[in-house]
């Protein structure tokens, strides 16, 4: 008997048992909707029965490479492949249409033969008398005059309810014959916020707090949303919030209906590191903080983001960000070498720097052919792993469009509609791009190979080109096809490209996008205020995609001017922007910032042998070009490792290391010990002003009253002034209000 | 039983085909993969207690010559071996090695020579991933160190309690690569710095630094609670709970015994003698230390084998500082019983041409080199005193028996009880395996079964 577990275990390690509700299903879920008719249609009829029983699931058949010699597609993305699993090959016993009982697929089902997944339909149920009745009609593909499956619709729509408020929701099937079918209890359910609303797998949902959240529903891969809202209640008017542009109409609104009332706007010492921070990476020295403090000009703020969004620093610090997105990397895994990575960082520095429109910028990229030194966006198409059509495709479709293409590589995305067809039609404009190498070290000649095709994975037949949730295009194939997208892609109209990247910089500045995560962009995942979307969408179109607009507008608006102190009553919320959300310092920005209060440098030395590298004395982390090229600090702290344009690669999470490090590295201590500033610092006899000095060049503010007294104390008891004055600086280079922006 | 299969589905990407195993069932031997080597094992085995608790890597980054060090050649002439003319008998019979390695010579007993090791790369990066996540780099998917493999299933995942990190790297990490891949940026290795075999040697962040005091830093940590006003002001923030945790964490570690692991005046002179008084020794007995403090994996890293200029002349330094310290972390787990439970492997990222190349500019040196070459593992449920595969007789092919990167990782593994089919979590529901070249998508040896 063991040999037979084992053998059971082998198959495929097909440990399936159970569904992702971690139980065996049977027959139909209650009020399972019946074919009205007594037509039995494989898409109408059969796979439904495949996605109640769970069988296409990501963890048993529909996983990516199926399950036990089995694949089916997730959630019957693929009719074609499904059907050709069970019924095409003329061999297959899956299906006998000769003694439909005796076919494999009801055996194994229902576990008249043994199945690692256990029993998932019940003999004589509805669904096994369905599977049986199609059996004995021939088990086809298709009907003459079938209907197809069209859209789903959702009642309600829309709800404003209040807490605890319970209703069920019905789901309708449109097909293409006008009949309509309810398939409530055959469609998937989910929450986008769980601590707003709860839904069970009947489609019941439940109000469990304020704000707003969507049901998304799904069926056979058509999905659909129910928004539900439910304001807060508070004891009289929400009181007038500011407005100072489209920014704060947007949020305020959404506030007012939600019954969110906003913190008040915050400190000038507070919104001052706050901005250098977040346009330059860098903390503002002690001087600009005492001159931005004193300065009495009521449109400092505005003046100051100005004088920001055009320094130097501004480049250096988003040209960080970009070589995150573009991977700009020396070594593994985007292995662009050292040459190539600087020529690419050049131009992604200066494109910024010049303020390019970022329509140009994008084109230029997905345009360039040419060698990779002289011609450097054409790295675009090199700084990736997979370097092929699809690799191109799933890296455009994430970084330009936020969508997550790579997910229908395998299996589909869980709850978006888009398939392998689709990653295919996107694969399509990017054929004919090939590399070839030249005498150079590493040099390496992007070009286009005109003809060549895209062949579909599975059907192994040429691809029209097909850009994501557009139409099939004609495209002159002897010419370059990436242009016809480029043309697509950086339209005006287009619906992903300026909403994509206003969203990123919302959230790249507020951080939380509007749509989070920014790059997980589908209809699933609606954004928290689509007003303030679409505003932010057409401040950039109509501005000619002139990306510093967009940060302009966010950085002078109310909202972003807001307190990081919450209040009582919305203290909850984290996707309405009532508060300022506090984030802890990226890798980057802390090591620069540690470096400026101490005056001390670090030493950025390539790993790479040739050719050698040590960057100038002085260099900031914020300037570097190379993800190969770090320190340990920086992995520590959460710098990503360019493996992935994916946002979230970027971990800005606490760790114990970090703690080990700030409280008591070797590191951080000789830093401190050494540190011209602290030693100039102790010159001045005067401890009030050396505190005073102190704060503003880590906190950018005076200390209070209280802190001042605390300090004044502390440095008065001590043996060792200097050494006070050290202990000093090293607490308040581990407060939150140092390790955070805020 | 039996199913019918369509052509293009034979493989399903947890690791198993029924063709394969159809095959296996038939007795058919020729060509088996990874995959196969798995189902033959799970039919033999139940699951027993695994062997190994702990894992010592010691990484010669750059890639250490083969020839010079566990395949002498020294029949293939001089343009391959050198000055080194003459190769050394072990204490197991039958088994050689290089001339430079007298005391590793009297531990043979206890580890067994791979020297059929291959995969497809002389790039560094591209083979340090190879070798160090146990993948073939294939797709986007960037796969994890299988120390950091390790840190999950045997830390993380099995309720490991230890003070100290599960994965740690001395003194620092192999660079090259993302140590986490796909993983939480948690998984990455602690490293020590600085230099074991220093007086000064403290490890950053649990040893104070020069000049600190135990009082000074209590000192400082309730000066830090007087002036972290904003945090009080700011409650109910996750961020700030999770650093304030971590923090407790860190001045337990730093205040606390688990640091003593760490500490090597605790240990006699004879036996820091023993393992050399030099950077790679203290490195191996430190090594020793947090196996003993229960850590799952360590890397001991020494680099400096990219030997494509004056091979010789390095050799001549490096063979006696790694023959000291690895045949002295070798007998002092086995005399303290450690042995058993701790795995420990040596290799780089590959081989060095066995071919010495005398033609300027590299004057006597030798080129990276991956078609074949020599890997070691001891220790762990591997057995000693054993030679797996053969090389041609100038060192430069796989005569029989290859074995991959990812056999070599999957046989760990399995030491360790982590299932090599078993999957890895992934932040976007990839579906990604601890060994995906179990698929069978790439050539396989096997597992190294015939020492386990």
């Amino acid at each position: 008997m063991r040999w037979f577990v084992t053998l059971l275990m082998l198959y495929g390690l097909a440990v399936v048992g159970v569904n992702s509700r971690g139980e065996a299903s049977g027959g139909p879920a209650a009020g399972a909707a019946q074919p009205s008719d007594d037509a039995v249609y494989f898409v109408r009829d059969v796979l439904p029965v495949f996605n109640r029983a769970g069988c296409n699931n990501a963890k048993c058949h529909g996983s990516g490479g199926g399950q036990g010699g089995m694949k089916l597609s997730l959630f019957g993305a693929r009719p074609d492949a499904d059907y050709a699993q069970l019924a095409k090959t003329a061999s297959s016993r899956r299906v006998d249409r000769v003694e439909p009982a005796k076919s494999l697929l009801l055996l194994k089902s229902t576990k008249k033969v043994p199945h690692k997944g256990g029993q998932r339909i019940k003999p004589g149920s509805a669904d096994y008398r369905t599977l049986v009745r199609w059996i004995e009609r021939g088990a086809r593909r298709t009907e003459p005059g079938e209907p197809t499956l069209v859209s789903i619709e959702v009642q309600p729509k829309q709800l404003n309810a209040a807490m605890k408020h319970s209703q069920p929701i019905t789901v309708t099937a449109v097909y293409s014959d006008k009949a309509r079918r309810v398939v409530t209890a055959d469609s998937r359910y989910l929450s986008t916020d769980g601590r707003v609303l709860t839904v069970d797998k009947a489609g019941r949902l439940t109000v469990t707090g304020y704000g707003e959240a969507h049901v998304v529903v799904n069926y056979m891969r058509q999905t659909a949303l129910v928004k539900v809202t439910v304001p807060q209640k508070v004891a009289g008017k929400l009181s007038e919030m500011p407005v100072a542009n489209g920014v704060d109409k947007a949020v305020n609104a959404q506030l007012k209906k939600l019954g969110i009332p906003a913190s008040g706007g915050c400190s000038d010492a507070e919104f001052l590191r706050r901005v250098y921070l977040d346009t330059t990476g860098l903390l503002p020295t002690a001087d600009q903080a005492r001159e931005f403090l004193a300065d009495k000009d009521p449109a400092k703020r505005r003046k100051l983001i100005d004088q920001l969004l055009d320094s130097p620093e501004f480049a250096d610090r988003w040209a960080l960000k970009w070589g995150d997105l573009l991977r700009i990397k020396s070594e593994y895994p985007s292995n662009l070498w050292p040459n190539a990575v600087q020529a690419y960082h050049h131009w992604v520095r200066d494109s910024i720097a010049t303020n390019k429109p970022y329509d140009r910028f994008v084109r230029e990229m997905l345009t360039s052919t040419g060698s990779n030194f002289r011609v450097p966006p054409a790295n675009f198409y090199r700084a990736l792993r997979k370097r092929d059509p699809q690799g191109f495709a799933e890296q455009t479709a994430l970084v330009f469009m936020g969508a997550r293409l790579s997910c229908a590589r395998c299996h589909g995305h869980p709850t978006e509609s888009w398939t392998l067809d689709d990653n295919a039609g996107m694969a399509a404009f990017f054929a004919n791009v090939k590399f070839k190498k030249t005498q150079e070290w590493k040099e390496e000649i992007v070009y286009l190979q005109p003809w060549a095709q895209y062949k579909h994975p599975l059907t192994k037949q040429a691809v029209e080109p097909k850009p994501l949730g557009g139409a099939p295009m004609r495209v002159d194939r002897a010419g370059d096809t990436r242009v016809a997208f480029a043309d697509w892609l950086t339209s005006k109209d287009n619906p992903w490209f300026a909403r994509n990247i206003s969203n990123r910089v919302w959230c790249w500045l507020m951080g939380r996008g509007i749509v989070h995560e920014p790059d997980d962009v589908r209809r699933t995942n609606p954004p928290s205020n689509p007003e303030l979307l679409a505003y932010l969408e057409k401040e950039l179109v109509d501005s000619d995609f002139d990306l510093k607009h967009v940060y302009r507008v966010i950085l002078n608006s109310n909202t972003y001017q807001r307190s990081p102190m919450a209040n009582a009553q919305n203290v909850w919320d984290d996707r309405q922007f009532s508060h300022y959300a506090v984030k802890r310092l990226p890798a980057e920005q802390m090591m620069d910032a540690i470096n400026q209060v101490t005056e001390t440098t670090d030493k950025f030395t390539s790993r790479v042998p040739e050719p050698y590298t040590v960057l100038p004395d002085g260099t900031r982390a914020n300037q570097l070009a190379d993800g190969s090229i770090g320190t340990s600090f920086l992995e520590m702290f959460g710098r990503p490792a360019r493996s992935s344009a994916y946002e979230s690669e970027r971990c800005n999470e606490p760790s114990m290391r970090q703690a080990l490090y700030m409280i008591n590295a070797e590191q951080l201590e000789g830093k401190i010990n050494r540190s011209p500033y602290l030693k100039r610092l102790s010159m001045n006899r005067d401890n009030t002003q050396v505190i005073n000095h102190l704060y503003l060049s880590t906190l950018s503010r005076y200390p209070t009253a209280e802190e001042m007294a605390k300090l004044l104390e502390y440095i008065k008891e001590a043996d060792d002034r200097k050494q006070a004055i050290k202990d000093i600086c090293w607490a308040v280079m581990n407060t939150k209000e140092f390790l955070f922006n805020h | 039983m039996l199913d019918f299969y369509d052509k293009h589905l034979t493989r399903d990407c947890s690791g198993i085909s029924r063709r394969a195993f159809m095959r296996i069932g038939a007795a058919s031997v020729a060509g088996l993969t990874l995959a196969d080597f798995f189902a033959l094992r799970a039919m033999g085995n139940t699951a027993d207690a695994p062997k190994a608790k702990s894992v010592i890597q010691l990484w010669m980054g750059g890639g250490p010559a083969h020839i010079d060090t566990f395949d002498p050649k020294p029949e293939a002439g001089e343009d391959y071996s050198g000055p080194y003319r003459k190769a050394l008998e072990t204490n197991v019979k039958g088994i050689r090695i290089g001339p430079l390695l007298p005391m590793l010579a009297k531990q043979a007993d206890k580890y067994a020579l791979i020297r059929s090791t291959t995969h497809f790369t002389n790039a560094h990066e591209t083979a340090t991933y190879m070798m160090q996540t146990g993948t073939e780099p294939d797709g986007e998917l960037v796969y994890p160190t299988y120390g950091a493999v390790v840190a999950l299933k045997k830390g993380r995942d099995a309720g490991y309690k230890g003070a100290l990190p599960p994965y740690i790297s001395v003194p620092n990490f192999i660079g090259r690569i993302s140590a986490n891949g796909f993983l939480d940026a948690d998984l990455k290795p602690f490293t020590t710095g600085g230099d074991p075999n220093s007086k000064d040697f403290r490890v950053g962040g649990v040893v104070p630094p020069k000049g600190m005091t135990v009082e000074r830093l209590e000192e400082r940590r309730s000066l830090l609670k007087t002036v972290d006003s904003f945090a009080r002001k700011l409650d109910e923030n996750q961020s700030f709970e999770a650093m304030d945790s971590h923090q407790q964490k860190a001045y337990g570690l730093i205040l606390g015994e688990a640091k003593k692991a760490f500490d090597l005046s605790q240990e006699p002179d004879a036996v820091r003698d023993r393992y050399g008084r030099n950077k790679f020794g203290q490195s191996c007995l430190l090594a020793r230390r947090l196996v003993e403090n229960g850590v799952p994996f360590i890397t001991v890293n020494y680099g400096g084998w990219d030997t494509h200029k004056m091979h010789f002349e390095k050799m001549d330094k490096m063979l006696p500082v790694l023959d000291r310290g690895f045949a002295a972390l070798l007998e002092d787990l086995s005399q303290r019983g450690l042995l058993d439970s701790t795995i420990v492997t040596w290799g780089g990222e590959f081989g060095r041409s066995p071919k010495v190349h005398r033609e300027p500019p590299w004057n006597g040196g030798r080129q990276h080199f991956c078609h074949c070459f020599s890997t070691v593992v001891a220790g762990g449920g591997f057995q000693g005193g054993q030679v797996v595969g053969e090389s041609d007789r100038r060192a430069e092919n796989v005569r029989n028996r290859p074995v991959y990167p990812w056999d070599l990782t999957a046989s760990i593994y399995e030491l360790l009880g982590i299932d090599p089919a078993g999957k890895l979590p992934h932040p976007h529901g990839c579906v990604a395996y601890v060994t995906p070249s179990a698929s069978g998508a790439v050539p396989s040896g096997g597992t190294l079964k015939e020492i386990m």
